[in-house]
C-alpha cells in the first residue's frame, strides 16, 4: 500500500441548532471523532443515511469547514490556514463535485468559460494553453468540442455532471471529493459517469473520497468503504469484503436493504424506528435503539472502532467484545 | 408553544411603537427649538427662557423624552398651530369621514378581488382569466389620482350622474369609494390568483384528487385554506391603510377626512397635527401587522408547533 | 378468460402537441403486483395519472382505460371520484408535500373514509385510528390530531398508505413510494406495502426507477422507454434473461453488490427529447444492436412466449424463426 495522501485524525464538528424558532439551542454532533486515511490513487467510499455526517466529513477533509477538534493532513502536511497562499496552493490540488450539477454551474456562462475559470483563477498557463486545456478536458470527459459554447441549461443531467467534472480536473488535482455525484442521474447515465470516473482515476492516478448513500455505486468505485452512523464510523474495510460479509448490525441491515434484481429477499433485515436524529443522539452505541441484537452494554458504553482481523475495523460490542462474542 | 408565539409578537409590536415614538421625538427636537419656532426669532431672551421653563424645555433631554412618552400615553399630542385646539381632537373628528370611505372600499376590494383571483386561477388561460388579469394590471398601474380624474370626467362631467366632490350625501361617497376599491381589488385579484395557482400546483392537491375528493371540495377544503396564508399578508397591509390610505382620493374629491387634514397640515407646517396623524398611522400599521401574525399562527400549524418534532 | 381488473389500451398522452405517452397497453389482474420501471420521462407515472384523470386539463389523452370492463377514461367526474380512492388508490413520491400542511391527519384520513365507506360519527374516527395503527404509527389515537410536519418522511408515507387503504381499494398505485427515503426506511415501507397488499388482497402497481425494488416486490414487470412499453415479463425471467436491448442495458448498468466487479455496460447517449422523437424504434439511436430496419417503423409489443412480450424487431425475427416462418 502506498503512502497516504489524506490523513484524517479524530475530527469532530458540532453545530448549534435551534429546535424551532425560539427553542433552546442544542449541540448537534455532525461528526464525532472520525479518523480515515486514503492512500494515493485509491478511493475511499463513505456510505450512510441522511444525518450520518458523511457530507460534513467531506467538507472538513476538503478544508471547506474547520473541524472543532482533530486534524486533516494532506500529503503529509497539515491543512494551511484559509486564505493564505499555501492554502490556495493546497486547494488547487483538491477539488469537489456535488450531487446537483446545475446548482454548481453558472447558467449564464457557456460551459467552456466555466471549465477555464479555475485556470484563470490560479493563473495557470497562457491564454492559448488554457484554450487547449479546455479542449483536452472536454475530450477527457467524453464530450465533443461542440459542447463548449453551450449553456448549462441546454445540456442533460449527465452532460452537466461531466462539465462539473472537467472543471474540477482543470487544475490537475490529486484529490477529488465526490458528494453523491450520480444520485440525481438515471441508471443508464449513472453508469456512464461511474465508468468515466473509474477511467479518469486510473489515467490521472486520482485519489477519491466518494460519498454516497448508494451501496452499489460505492462498491463499484471504492477500494475501501467506511460506513457512518450518526457522525461516527461504525465499520470500515475493503469494499468487496465489507459488502460480502458485513459485521456491524447496521451495515448488515444496509446491505440487506439494498434490493437486487434476481435475488428475492430471503430474511431481509428491516430495522425498526425512524432515521436517527443527530440532535438527539442516544447514549452508548448510537445505533442501539434500532439494533435487533442490542445488549445491555450497548445502552451505556460507546463501542470503539477496533480491528477484527484483516483490514476490517468494527465499532460494535457484539463483534469486538471478547466475552460477548464467546457467549453469542 | 402557541402562547410563546403570540407573546413574542406582541413584544415586537410594542417595541415598534416605542421606536416610532422615539423617532417622532427625535425628529421633533431636530426640527429646531420649539421656543424659537413658536415665539419667533425676534422674541426677547427673557421671554424665551420663561417659555422654555414653562414647557420644560430646559429639563435634561432624557427627562423630556420620558415626559413625551407620558404625554402620548395620555393622548396629549400638542395643539394645532392654526386654531389652538388639541391635535388629537382634530384628527379624531376626521376619522369617521375617512372610515366612511375606506371601510366600504375595503369590503368591495375583498368582495371583488378575492373571487376574481380565485376564479382566474381555477380557469387559468381562459378568456375570463386573461380579462381579469388585464383589468388587474390596468388597475394597479393607473395611479389613483388619474383613476379619480377619469371617474370624475365620465360620471360627473360627462354623464352628470354623480357629484365631483364634497360630502353632502351618500352619493358624494360613490366616486371616492370606487376609486379606492378598483385599485385595491386589482392588487388583491392578482395576489389571490398567484397564491391560488401556487397551491393548486402542490402535490397535496393531487393527493386529495387521487383519494376521490370532488374537485369543488378540493378547492374549498384543501386549496383555499392554504392560499389564505399568503393572502392574509396583503389583507393586513390593506387594513393598515384604512386610516391614511385615502390621502390622494380625499384631496381630489374634497372629502374632509384624515388624509385631507394631513395634506393641509403639511402645507401649513402644523407640526402637532402631522405628528399626531403619523403616530396614529404607525399604530394602525403595527396593530394590523399584529393581527396578521395572529392569523398566521391560526392558519398555519407549522408556525405554531415548529420544531416540536425535528 | 376472466375480465382483467384494469385494462389499458393504446393510451396516448400529449402536452401541447408533444407526445409523452405513445400507445401503452397494460392489463392488471386481481391481486397481482405489477412493476413499472423506466428512467425519468419514460411515461411510467403519466400512464396512471392519465388513467385516473389526474393530469392537468391541457393534457390531450386518448385510448381506453377499463376497470372491470367499464370505461373510465373520460368518465363523468362523479364516477371518477368514486373510482379514485375507492377502487384505485394512489400514493406518491415526495412525502414532505403529499399531505395538506394545514389539516390534521385525522381530517385527511376521515375525509377519505367519509367518501368511500358507509361509516357514521365515532366509527369514522375509530376506523382512522385503526388504520394508523395498522400502518405502524405508534400512539395512533394521539397522533391523529397532529399535523403532517410533525411526522418524519417515512411516517408520512405510512400515513399516505393508511389513507390509500381507507377506501378499501382493489388496486394501489405506488408511484416511486420510497425514492425520497433512506435505505433502511425504504425497506420498512416496502415491507409494509407487501403486508397490506396480502392482507387486503389488493393488486399493486409499483412504479420505480429502481430495478431492485421492482424485482423484489413484483410478480410481473413492464419496462418503459420513451412513452412505450418495450418489454414485459415475469419479474424473475426479466432480470435473469432480458430480451430487449434497453432492458439488457438497464440491468447491465446496475452495479452488482456481490461477486466480481465488472465494468458497467452503460447505455450510450441520452433519452430522446419527446419533441424530437426519432423515426422508428425510439431506442435505436442508443442501441448497440440497431440495424437499418429499426429506423423505419416502431416495433409493436408482441408476445415471444406465453407470458412475455417484447417490442423489438430482433425479438420479432427470433420469434418468427421459432415458429418456423422465414424472417424475410
Amino acid at each position: 500500500m502506498s503512502a497516504p495522501l489524506v490523513e484524517v485524525s479524530a475530527i469532530s464538528r458540532s453545530y448549534a441548532m435551534r429546535s424551532g424558532m425560539f427553542g433552546r439551542a442544542a449541540a448537534v454532533h455532525a461528526v464525532d471523532g472520525v479518523s480515515l486515511t486514503i492512500a494515493k490513487g485509491e478511493t475511499l467510499g463513505l456510505v450512510g443515511e441522511s444525518g450520518s455526517g458523511k457530507s460534513t466529513t467531506g467538507r472538513i477533509v476538503l478544508g471547506l469547514e474547520p473541524p472543532d477538534r482533530g486534524e486533516v493532513r494532506f500529503d503529509g502536511k497539515p491543512m494551511a490556514a484559509p486564505g493564505t497562499p499555501a492554502w490556495r496552493a493546497q486547494r488547487a490540488r483538491m477539488q469537489m463535485i456535488f450531487q446537483d450539477p446545475l446548482g454548481a454551474l453558472d447558467r449564464r456562462l457557456p460551459v467552456a468559460a466555466q471549465i477555464r475559470e479555475p485556470l484563470d483563477i490560479h493563473g495557470i498557463g497562457t491564454p492559448a494553453d488554457r484554450e487547449a486545456r479546455v479542449r483536452e478536458l472536454l475530450r477527457a470527459v467524453e464530450l465533443t468540442p461542440a459542447h463548449d459554447a453551450r449553456y448549462p441549461g441546454a445540456l442533460s443531467g449527465g452532460q452537466r455532471q461531466r462539465i462539473v467534472l472537467a472543471r474540477a480536473l482543470a487544475t490537475k488535482p490529486d484529490f477529488l471529493v465526490c458528494d453523491e455525484p450520480v444520485s440525481a442521474l438515471d441508471v443508464s447515465i449513472q453508469a456512464q459517469v461511474v465508468n468515466l470516473l473509474c477511467d479518469l482515476q486510473a489515467q490521472l492516478s486520482l485519489t477519491l473520497l466518494f460519498i454516497s448513500h448508494d451501496l452499489r455505486v460505492v462498491r463499484q468505485i471504492s477500494n475501501v468503504v467506511a460506513v457512518m452512523y450518526l457522525g461516527r464510523i461504525v465499520e470500515i474495510g475493503s469494499a468487496d469484503d465489507l459488502f460480502a460479509r458485513p459485521e456491524h448490525p447496521y451495515t448488515q441491515a444496509l446491505v440487506s436493504a439494498s434490493p437486487a434484481p434476481g435475488r428475492r429477499s430471503a430474511g431481509r433485515i428491516v430495522l425498526a424506528g425512524d432515521p436517527p436524529n443527530p440532535a438527539a443522539r442516544p447514549q452508548g452505541c448510537a445505533f442501539h435503539p434500532r439494533c435487533p441484537r442490542a445488549i445491555a452494554r450497548c445502552k451505556s458504553e460507546v463501542p470503539a472502532l477496533a480491528a477484527v482481523g484483516g483490514d476490517r475495523q468494527v465499532a460494535c460490542h457484539l463483534v469486538t467484545g471478547a466475552e460477548t462474542r464467546d457467549a453469542a | 408553544m402557541m402562547g410563546r408565539y403570540f407573546a413574542i409578537r406582541i413584544g415586537r409590536a410594542a417595541l415598534t411603537i416605542v421606536l416610532v415614538v422615539t423617532f417622532a421625538f427625535v425628529v421633533l427636537r431636530l426640527s429646531g427649538d420649539p421656543a424659537l419656532m413658536i415665539l419667533g426669532p425676534e422674541a426677547p431672551s427673557e421671554v424665551l427662557a420663561a417659555f422654555r421653563k414653562a414647557w420644560g424645555l430646559d429639563d435634561p433631554i432624557w427627562f423630556q423624552y420620558l415626559d413625551y412618552f407620558g404625554a402620548i400615553a395620555k393622548g396629549e399630542l400638542g395643539r394645532s398651530m392654526r386654531d389652538g385646539r388639541p391635535a388629537i381632537e382634530l384628527v379624531l373628528e376626521r376619522i369617521p369621514a375617512t372610515l366612511a370611505l375606506t371601510l366600504p372600499a375595503f369590503a368591495f376590494k375583498v368582495a371583488l378581488g378575492v373571487p376574481a383571483g380565485i376564479y382566474a386561477a381555477l380557469h387559468r388561460g381562459s378568456a375570463i382569466d386573461r380579462a381579469v388579469m388585464m383589468t388587474a394590471v390596468a388597475g394597479f398601474t393607473v395611479p389613483s389620482f388619474v383613476l379619480a380624474l377619469i371617474l370624475v370626467l365620465v360620471f360627473a362631467v360627462q354623464l352628470g350622474w354623480l357629484p365631483s366632490g364634497g360630502q353632502d350625501s351618500w352619493r358624494h361617497a360613490i366616486l371616492p369609494i370606487a376609486t379606492l376599491s378598483l385599485g385595491g381589488a386589482a392588487v388583491l385579484a392578482r395576489f389571490t390568483r398567484s397564491a391560488m395557482l401556487e397551491v393548486l400546483g402542490q402535490p397535496y392537491i393531487r393527493t386529495a384528487s387521487a383519494k376521490g375528493v370532488p374537485w369543488r371540495k378540493v378547492v374549498t377544503s384543501h386549496a383555499l385554506p392554504n392560499a389564505a396564508i399568503p393572502s392574509v399578508t396583503i389583507l393586513g397591509f390593506m387594513v393598515g391603510t384604512l386610516i391614511a390610505g385615502a390621502v390622494v382620493v380625499e384631496s381630489v374629491f374634497a372629502w374632509p377626512g384624515v388624509g385631507r387634514l394631513l395634506v393641509v397640515a403639511v402645507a401649513n407646517r402644523d407640526l402637532a397635527v402631522v405628528q399626531c396623524i403619523l403616530l396614529l398611522v404607525a399604530m394602525t400599521m403595527v396593530t394590523s401587522n399584529l393581527i396578521v401574525d395572529f392569523l398566521y399562527g391560526f392558519l398555519d400549524p407549522r408556525l405554531r408547533t415548529k420544531g416540536a418534532h425535528a | 378468460m376472466v375480465t382483467p381488473l384494469v385494462s389499458i389500451q393504446d393510451l396516448r398522452v400529449a402536452f401541447g402537441g408533444v407526445s409523452v405517452l405513445r400507445g401503452v397497453d397494460i392489463t392488471l389482474q386481481q391481486g397481482e403486483a405489477l412493476g413499472l420501471v423506466g428512467e425519468s420521462g419514460s411515461g411510467k407515472s403519466v400512464t396512471w395519472l392519465a388513467a385516473l384523470g389526474l393530469l392537468p386539463r391541457h393534457a390531450q389523452i386518448s385510448g381506453s382505460v377499463r376497470l372491470e370492463g367499464r370505461e373510465i377514461l373520460g368518465a363523468p367526474a362523479a364516477e371518477l371520484d368514486h373510482v379514485r380512492g375507492g377502487r384505485i388508490a394512489m400514493i406518491f413520491q415526495d412525502p414532505a408535500s403529499a399531505l395538506n400542511p394545514v389539516l390534521t391527519i385525522r381530517r385527511q384520513l376521515c375525509e377519505a373514509l367519509a367518501l368511500h365507506r358507509d361509516l357514521q360519527g365515532n366509527a369514522v374516527k375509530a376506523e382512522a385510528r385503526r388504520l394508523l395503527d395498522l400502518v405502524g404509527i405508534p400512539d395512533a389515537g394521539r397522533r391523529l390530531e397532529a399535523y403532517p410536519h410533525e411526522f418524519s418522511g417515512g411516517q408520512v408515507q405510512r400515513i399516505m398508505i393508511a389513507m390509500a387503504l381507507a377506501g378499501n381499494p382493489d388496486v394501489l398505485i405506488a408511484d416511486e413510494p420510497t425514492t425520497a427515503l433512506d435505505a433502511t426506511i425504504q425497506a420498512q415501507i416496502l415491507e409494509l406495502l407487501s403486508t397490506v397488499r396480502r392482507e387486503f388482497g389488493m393488486a399493486m402497481v409499483l412504479i420505480s426507477h429502481d430495478l431492485g425494488v421492482v424485482a423484489e416486490n413484483c410478480d410481473r414487470v413492464a419496462v418503459m422507454y420513451a412513452g412505450r412499453i418495450v418489454e414485459e415479463a415475469p419479474a424473475n425471467q426479466l432480470f435473469a434473461d432480458p430480451v430487449h436491448p434497453y432492458a439488457q442495458g438497464l440491468i447491465g448498468a446496475l452495479p452488482p453488490l456481490d461477486g466480481p466487479r465488472r465494468r458497467l455496460t452503460a447505455i450510450p447517449g441520452t433519452v430522446p427529447d419527446p419533441a424530437k422523437m426519432p423515426e422508428g424504434c425510439a431506442f435505436a439511436p442508443r442501441c448497440a444492436l440497431a440495424a437499418e430496419p429499426c429506423g423505419h417503423a416502431a416495433p409493436t409489443l408482441a408476445p415471444i412466449a406465453n407470458d412475455r412480450s417484447v417490442a423489438c424487431i430482433r425479438a420479432e425475427a427470433s420469434r418468427r424463426a421459432l415458429l418456423g416462418i422465414a424472417a424475410e
